[in-house]
């Protein structure tokens, strides 16, 4: 995530209190590299207790997953088959056993099927075999999809998975990259205009955003691609896919427009809203008025005063507007027909395939996973507090 | 003075939430409307079966589309007969019968559909009926006879020999000013005219009128041809058919060969429009789900609200109290479970399992439980377990529970109640996520499951706007009404907000 513009490096301690004007001896230099290696030490043991504490929570987390797709068998059931289907493609496709009649060759598959289950302990009590198919899935061995292939023809899940991946990053960051920026933006800008009449307004429109992303996506579509016919109403590129990269960019943008202007539209007025009333009860501070009292000019005083303690709040939220949205994403992707993860897991209910669906939460997981520990880095860079207390009482 | 009164006083001051108040109130009747109005079990009876709805057009919009756009839309019309009101005479105990099917159409656009229903009840040998059709300007078309097993149904409109003859499909064919005069309507009309001229209906007079008056039809055709060509694209790319306003009449001749057996007959002339919210593809009448989508969708929204707002905050009450290992352990599981995608989750049980919506609700309260908002309750928990009351409670031997449940929730229960108000829609949207994603409930008819369907039909492709925006204009009131409520509730329950 870039820096706020507002931000001040955060390396460069002593500026984050406003006393950044006192003199900067060669002493003081010489205990800002101390106090920056300090920090690092810190910093990268507190990277490495999240790190492995997320890895815990993953670990959990799709062993859950496991249990609950497992209750009525279902995992086992899948990977006889896959095993049936590998073993009888390996069989058929030797030329050794060609010239077997097919009765034999059906006791050969069967034999193998049988060494294949004993392998892969499949004839052991569910308990050991869970952790079996934890550690494939945390290796991202998701199997072998059922019904579904790649656009490239691969069955593997993982890389049907890691072929969408990229669409819904793309859809998903520029959006909530934009809303965050923006509502944070526009937040300061009110929170300055209390009670104006655009101030009023945020607030009546808050509750606008009880309703999705796919919500309003419905209605886009409705208005800018059949009534008003501006805007595709659907999919990433336009078909066929143009082979210049610039023009590509250019249809790809055209037909982000709708469902990032959906997500858009779903979350900025309550991200407004709630932004609005943090900075209000901020700027309502002591130390705040104690800056106004001194004479310093409105910017500074947002700048030092309001934004820089409020930032790890601001950074945490925008790690739970995160989270929130990859659940939300799946619904949008299906009615933009965005060929994303959500997509993906849409199509693979409709073939009922057990391998990608699981895979997809596996992924999903991961996602957040990894979401969670970018967020925590950032606040520890961001929040001087998590480094200097060290460990003990972690985020 | 009361705490709550107060509160609601205040709540009064706010008109976004007497607005809110408004509409939960408004739905909630809503909800007890249709349950009192259609039980359960007939609601889900009818809503899953074809029979009740045969005589209901394929598509229809509501009503009120047609007043908005200014459209002349046929409602559906049923004309009924039967072999004993009907006169016929009997030879040698064969009886032979003529059963007239007479009805008025004076509208512009044509019907979406003909249909006839034909039963033959008691009686040994089936009868025999043969039908033919008159047009008011006295043309008479051949149907076709029919032995008549039981029950026929003669969907005249997917009748393909008789489009061919008719060179059109037979609802517009049959009811279609004849082509040679449609191509010379200077001359062919006024006779017609004359004879629609006797029907009874003010309203014809005026559409037969309109129809031919000398200077009209250069206006006029372009005008009905486009109404019919978007409504009946079948209708073919020559010259745009135009409806002849008048009296049509089926007639039925049919013989019994039994005197015992009953014949009787039904013209279902199916129209554009229905009632106030229009059918689906399944001629299922949207009314009956979109009222019966209101207590579903209320009831799953509050109870999963209620279900993941207290059972959490019990926990997290429990886990500040108790502290140490148990404070730990629920700390650790809460990390878990946000990690944990609650939407894939409930796509992977949906598929394994059940779709119902119960089995979703305990999923959603099952993985909700243990959800972030523990951190925010613990960190508001945590000051108040020092509190000098509590210690009072401790002094006079209060339980351990009795201090978690009598003593720490009742303390931030105010700060609570918004939040737990703007829950609910967001558990309404889950549900109608969930049915969009084709993992709807399979026998409750939801607001959801409409927008389900509407999706699968390309209802937005093919211009039934209707079938998505009144699925989703509910969804939004209700959206709107709990959280305009909630917004004013926590302006009123958070006081350091109320000063802002």
């Amino acid at each position: 995530m870039p820096n706020l513009p507002s931000t001040p490096p955060a390396a460069a301690d002593p500026e984050r209190f406003g006393y950044a004007d006192d003199a900067t001896t060669s002493v003081a230099a010489a205990d800002r590299w101390r106090a920056l290696g300090r920090d690092l030490t810190r910093l990268s043991v507190f990277t490495i207790r999240r790190l492995l504490a997320l890895l815990l929570t993953v670990l959990i987390g799709v062993y859950l997953t496991i249990l609950i797709a497992n209750m009525g068998g279902r995992v086992d059931e899948l990977r006889l088959v896959q095993i049936r289907s590998t073993v009888a493609d390996q069989v058929r496709a030797d030329p050794s056993f060609l010239d077997l009649s097919s009765a034999a060759r059906n006791d050969l598959i069967r034999q193998r099927v049988e060494l294949e289950v004993q392998r892969l302990h499949l004839d052991r009590p569910f308990l050991a075999r869970s952790l079996d198919y934890l550690d494939r899935a945390m290796r991202l061995d998701l199997g072998r999809a059922e019904q579904m292939h790649s656009d490239r023809g691969s069955r593997q899940v993982s890389r049907i998975i890691l072929e969408r991946l990229p669409a819904t990053l793309i859809l998903f960051g520029i959006a909530n990259l934009l809303v965050f920026f923006s509502s944070v933006l526009i937040a300061l800008r009110l929170s300055r205009g209390y009670g104006s009449a655009l101030d009023r307004l945020v607030v009546a429109l808050a509750p606008s955003s009880a309703a999705p992303a796919w919500f309003y996506g419905i209605f886009l579509i409705l208005i800018f691609a059949f009534l008003i016919p501006l805007f595709p109403a659907g999919g990433m590129v336009r078909v066929p896919p143009p082979d210049n990269v610039l023009f590509y960019g250019i249809s790809l943008l055209w037909h982000l427009i709708l469902p990032v202007a959906a997500m858009f539209l779903a979350s900025i007025f309550m991200s407004i809203y709630s932004w609005r009333t943090f900075f209000l009860i901020h700027a309502s501070e002591d130390y705040v008025d104690m800056a106004r009292a001194k004479g310093l000019p409105e910017r500074l005083i947002e700048r030092r005063y309001i934004l820089r303690p409020t930032l790890s709040p601001i950074v945490t939220s925008f790690a739970l507007m995160l989270i929130g949205l990859w659940g939300g994403a799946i619904i949008l992707e299906q009615i933009f027909n965005w060929p994303g993860l959500g997509t993906l897991l849409f199509q693979a209910i409709g073939h009922r395939d057990t391998p990608v669906i699981i895979g997809s939460v596996v992924i999903f997981a991961y996602l957040l996973a990894i979401t969670v520990f970018v967020l925590d880095i950032l606040y520890a860079i961001l929040d001087p507090r998590v480094r200097l207390a060290g460990p003990g009482d972690g985020a | 003075m009361n705490p709550w009164l107060d509160g609601l006083r205040q709540l009064a001051r706010y008109p976004s939430a007497i607005a809110g108040l408004a509409l939960v109130l408004l739905l909630i009747f809503m909800a007890l409307y249709s349950v009192v109005s259609l039980p359960y079990g007939e609601a889900l009876e009818r809503w899953r079966g074809s029979e009740h709805w045969r005589l209901h057009p394929v598509n229809a919009r509501p009503i009120w589309s047609a007043w908005l756009t200014g459209e002349d839309l046929p409602a559906t019309r049923v004309v009924a007969g039967d072999s004993d009101a009907a006169d016929g005479e009997t030879r040698g105990g064969v009886r032979q019968v003529r059963i007239p099917l007479a009805f008025d159409y004076g509208h512009r656009t044509f019907p979406s559909e003909l249909k006839v229903f034909l039963t033959a009840s008691g009686g040994g040998r089936e009868p025999f009926a043969r039908l033919s059709w008159r047009t008011p300007d006295g043309r008479t078309v051949p149907l076709g006879g029919y032995r008549i097993a039981g029950e026929e149904r003669l969907a005249l409109s997917q009748d393909w020999t008789l489009e061919q003859r008719l060179g059109r499909v037979a609802h517009v064919g049959l009811l279609a000013v004849p082509s040679a005069a449609a191509a010379t309507p200077a001359a062919g009309v006024p006779p017609n005219g004359a004879d629609a001229r006797s029907g009874g209906w003010p309203w014809e007079r005026v559409a037969h009128w309109w129809g031919a008056s000398g200077a009209a039809p250069d206006q006029a055709t372009p005008v009905a041809g486009a109404a019919s060509g978007r409504a009946a694209p079948e209708a073919g790319p020559e010259t745009a058919p135009q409806v002849l306003p008048g009296r049509y009449e089926l007639v039925i001749d049919a013989i019994l060969f039994d005197p015992e057996t009953r014949l009787s007959a039904e013209l279902a002339v199916y129209g554009r429009v229905h009632g106030w919210a229009g059918t689906d593809h399944r001629r299922r009448d949207l009314m009956t789900a979109l009222l019966w989508g209101t207590p579903v969708a209320l009831a799953f929204g509050l109870l999963a609200a209620v279900g993941t707002t207290f059972t959490t905050l019990i926990v997290a009450a429990a886990g500040v109290w108790f502290g140490g290992w148990i404070d730990a352990l629920i700390q650790r599981l809460t990390e878990v479970n946000i990690i944990l995608p609650l939407l894939p989750i409930l796509v992977m049980v949906g598929t394994l399992y059940s779709t119902g919506i119960w089995i979703m609700l305990g999923v959603v309260i099952a993985l909700g439980i243990l959800g972030a908002g523990i951190k925010m309750y613990r960190a508001m928990l945590l000051p108040i377990r020092h509190a000098p009351y509590i210690e009072a409670a401790r002094a006079y031997g209060a339980g351990d529970w009795r201090i978690v449940l009598r003593y720490l929730i009742p303390r931030i229960l105010p700060v609570l109640i918004p939040t737990f108000v703007t829950l609910i829609p967001s558990f309404v949207f889950l549900e109608a996520s969930l049915a969009l994603l084709g993992l709807g409930d399979p026998v409750l008819p939801t607001w959801g499951k409409i927008l389900n369907d509407a999706q699968a039909q390309s209802a937005l492709y093919n211009g039934h706007y209707y079938w998505v925006l009144e699925p989703a204009a509910l969804l939004m009131l209700t959206g709107l009404g709990f959280a305009m409520l909630g917004f004013a509730l926590d302006r009123v329950f958070n006081p350091r907000l109320r000063s802002l």
